[in-house]
């Protein structure tokens, strides 16, 4: 064991001190090596990157996996009267706890500037976590919501804009127009997506429902609502084929009954940038290979001058062992500094504003760090590269024949 | 204990298209802890041969060797090495500097195969051992930038830091001029005084030579004891 350390430490003491002897030479080969690292790197941390802004606009149109969506009109285009019941009784049956009514409408609110359509939508408490929709300001829909007199909205921040910004402990307020005006708490505010423009907010459905006048054909101003439920991933298929009968038997053959599975992972399989990542991949594997065939290069280059050095070190005591090692760890120190200056750059490149923007697309509200797996991914990289450019000239050196290495 | 004990050694290498090559024949040797051992003889007479034997660079084509008591052909090669390590310091002829690194780390690189204090300590053992050899201000320099008495210097520092019990020389003043070699043996022989480790010192001149307490001659791989070195 104690062997072990001072071989271990003392190997790379001796590497160390070789590259710094042979510092121009080695620096030129490692230019290649760092490039390549932080192409590696790039690629996976921008990848990672991607796949969240992916993740997260998908999730927030889709929902989580598994999400349903259950759909049903009568033939006439009319939404059942029965559904609330239907509803119920199958969340009731299925114990589903996260599920949600969706109505999209259109809502007048009155700004200071003039009366303005508003998309909203109305859905129940557990939309909030089914959707992972995270607020800037105040909180989701919470119980005490539902019996509020005055209904309560979560805007966007565009809404919150034309608002003034107001504090929301003053409880600011908006005018719903409709028959009858209503005024609305706003308790909370979302961030609004980049190429979001116009002012949106969610309501409770009931809430909504309450307010809008009912017209005969709820067509023209609600669509008819769908239903949203968010189920174990293994559950969801037969959930899907239980739903459909279910719904289907309630209501009869007259109405038509859509359950499919809405999240992205329903539909996407794969990773969409994985040609991408396979072509930069390739190209800085190249540029690996050849910085390490300079390194191998230079490693055998200067071993014919080494070969007395080696002999000198044999006869004060350097085991066969030891020499193959300190002489494979010259290019793994050399390599590694390589692949840390490959990743530091990698790390500048991913998290620049510029490559931000371009990767989002104005979809990532909440950038993640710079993903962990991709530094170790290009610091195992350098030093698997470092190992293999060790080995040829670390057979060599084992080979010295120490009597012929000190004489002359 | 013997710490070198020899009978009936030989040293043959084979060659291409002739005959083996017989380099040494039938070597008889013991050295003690402390001895003072000269070896003379002609240029390829054998001694540098017979030296790699003695500090285990080199096997015996037969014969016994024992180090320490132990047949040395039993040793895997890697005993061979650390027993090497600890056990033998090695003062060329040409210095044998590891080039491009300071006196300091040239000092330190036997201890770089050394284990716990030794290995850790590395850095205050190699200084004291510099400071021993008069060279405590030149711990940063280059063996280009040192004399070859000041290189031979670092050599002994180097070749004595792990505290061997066997110091070989192999024509140590060969590259230096008289005076500087007389200091340099001075040095040497003062040294192996104070640590109590057995000498052997290969040389042309007669005048060190006479320093040792034994002297051999080694003529065509002959290995004789001589009463005294003519002067
Ligand atoms: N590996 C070898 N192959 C062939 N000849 C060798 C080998 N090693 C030594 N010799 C020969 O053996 C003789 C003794 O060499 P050496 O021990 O270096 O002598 P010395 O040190 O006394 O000058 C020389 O003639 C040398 O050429
Ligand atoms: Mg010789």
């Amino acid at each position: 064991m104690k062997r072990v350390a001072s071989n271990l430490v003392g190997s790379v003491i001796e590497a160390w001190q070789e590259v710094r002897i042979h510092k121009t030479r080695v620096m030129l080969s490692l230019i290649g090596v760092a490039v390549a690292v932080c192409a590696i790197t790039t690629v996976v941390g921008l990848g990672a990157v991607a796949q969240q802004a992916t993740l997260e606009s998908s999730e927030r149109s889709g929902g989580r996996a598994a999400s349903l969506s259950l759909f049903a009109s009568t033939n006439d285009g009319s939404t059942p009267t029965k559904m609330p019941e239907i509803w119920r009784t199958a969340l009731e049956r299925y114990q589903i706890d996260y599920a949600s009514r969706v109505v999209n409408t259109s809502q007048t609110v009155q700004f200071a500037d003039g009366a303005v359509p508003v998309q909203t939508v109305g859905v129940d408490l557990p939309y909030g976590t089914m959707h992972r929709i995270t607020l800037e300001k105040g909180v989701w829909f919470t119980d005490e919501d539902q019996a509020r007199l005055a209904p309560a909205v979560l805007v966007n921040s565009i809404f919150w804009d034309r608002l003034g910004r107001p504090d929301l402990r003053t409880h600011p307020t908006a005018t719903l127009v409709g028959e009858r005006t209503t005024t609305a708490v706003v308790t909370g505010v979302y961030p609004a997506l980049s190429w979001e423009t116009e002012p949106a907010m969610y309501m409770l459905a009931d809430a909504l429902i309450a307010i809008t006048p009912v017209v005969t054909d709820p067509n023209l101003q609600f669509g008819p609502p769908s239903y949203e439920l968010w189920v174990p991933v293994d559950v969801s298929e037969q959930l899907v084929t239980a739903l459909q009968r279910d719904v289907q038997g309630a209501l009869g053959a007259e109405a038509s009954v859509q359950v499919n599975r809405q999240d992205y992972a329903a539909y996407m399989d794969g990773d969409p940038y994985l040609s991408l990542k396979l072509t930069v991949g390739a190209i800085a594997g190249l540029v690996l290979l050849l910085g390490a065939l300079g390194l191998v290069n230079i490693a055998l280059v200067t071993l014919k001058q080494r070969i007395r050095e080696i002999g000198i070190r044999r006869s004060f005591g350097a085991t066969a062992a030891r020499v193959f090692f300190a002489v494979m760890m010259e290019s793994v120190v050399a390599t590694v500094v390589a692949g840390i200056v490959g990743v530091i750059a990698a790390v500048l490149i991913v998290k620049s504003p510029l490559v931000e923007d371009f990767i989002s697309q104005g979809q990532v509200t909440d950038f993640p760090p710079f993903p962990v797996e991709a530094a170790v991914v290009g610091l195992v990289c350098a030093t698997v590269v470092g190992a293999l450019a060790g080995l040829i000239p670390a057979l060599v050196a084992v080979r010295v024949k120490v009597i012929d290495a000190i004489r002359y | 204990m013997t710490l070198l004990h020899l009978e009936g050694v030989t040293r043959t290498v084979q060659l291409i298209d002739a005959p083996p090559l017989t380099i040494l024949s039938s070597i008889d040797l013991d050295v003690d802890i402390g001895d003072r051992v000269s070896i003379v003889g002609r240029s390829g007479s054998g001694k540098t041969t017979l030296l790699n034997l003695l500090g285990l660079l080199d096997n015996p084509t037969s014969g016994t060797m024992l180090f320490e008591d132990r047949p040395v052909h039993s040793l895997s090669s890697g005993a061979r090495d650390r027993l090497r390590g600890r056990a033998v310091g090695f003062i060329f002829q040409q210095f044998n500097l590891l080039q491009g690194r300071t006196a300091l780390e040239n000092v330190m690189t036997p201890l770089l195969y050394a284990e716990g204090r030794q290995f850790w300590q590395r850095a205050r053992i190699a200084t004291e051992m510099l400071e021993r050899v008069g060279l405590g201000d030149r711990l940063g320099s280059l063996p280009d930038r040192l004399s070859g008495g000041e290189q031979q210097r670092v050599a002994i520092a180097r070749s004595l830091v792990r505290g061997p019990r066997l110091i070989l020389a192999d024509e140590p003043t060969g590259a230096l001029d008289l005076e500087t070699g007389e200091t340099v043996m001075d040095l040497i022989d003062d040294v192996a005084a104070e640590s109590g480790a057995a000498l052997v010192t290969i040389t042309h001149d007669p005048a060190i030579a006479a320093r040792a307490s034994r002297h051999l001659r080694l003529d065509h791989g002959v290995l004789q004891v001589i009463s005294a070195v003519p002067a």
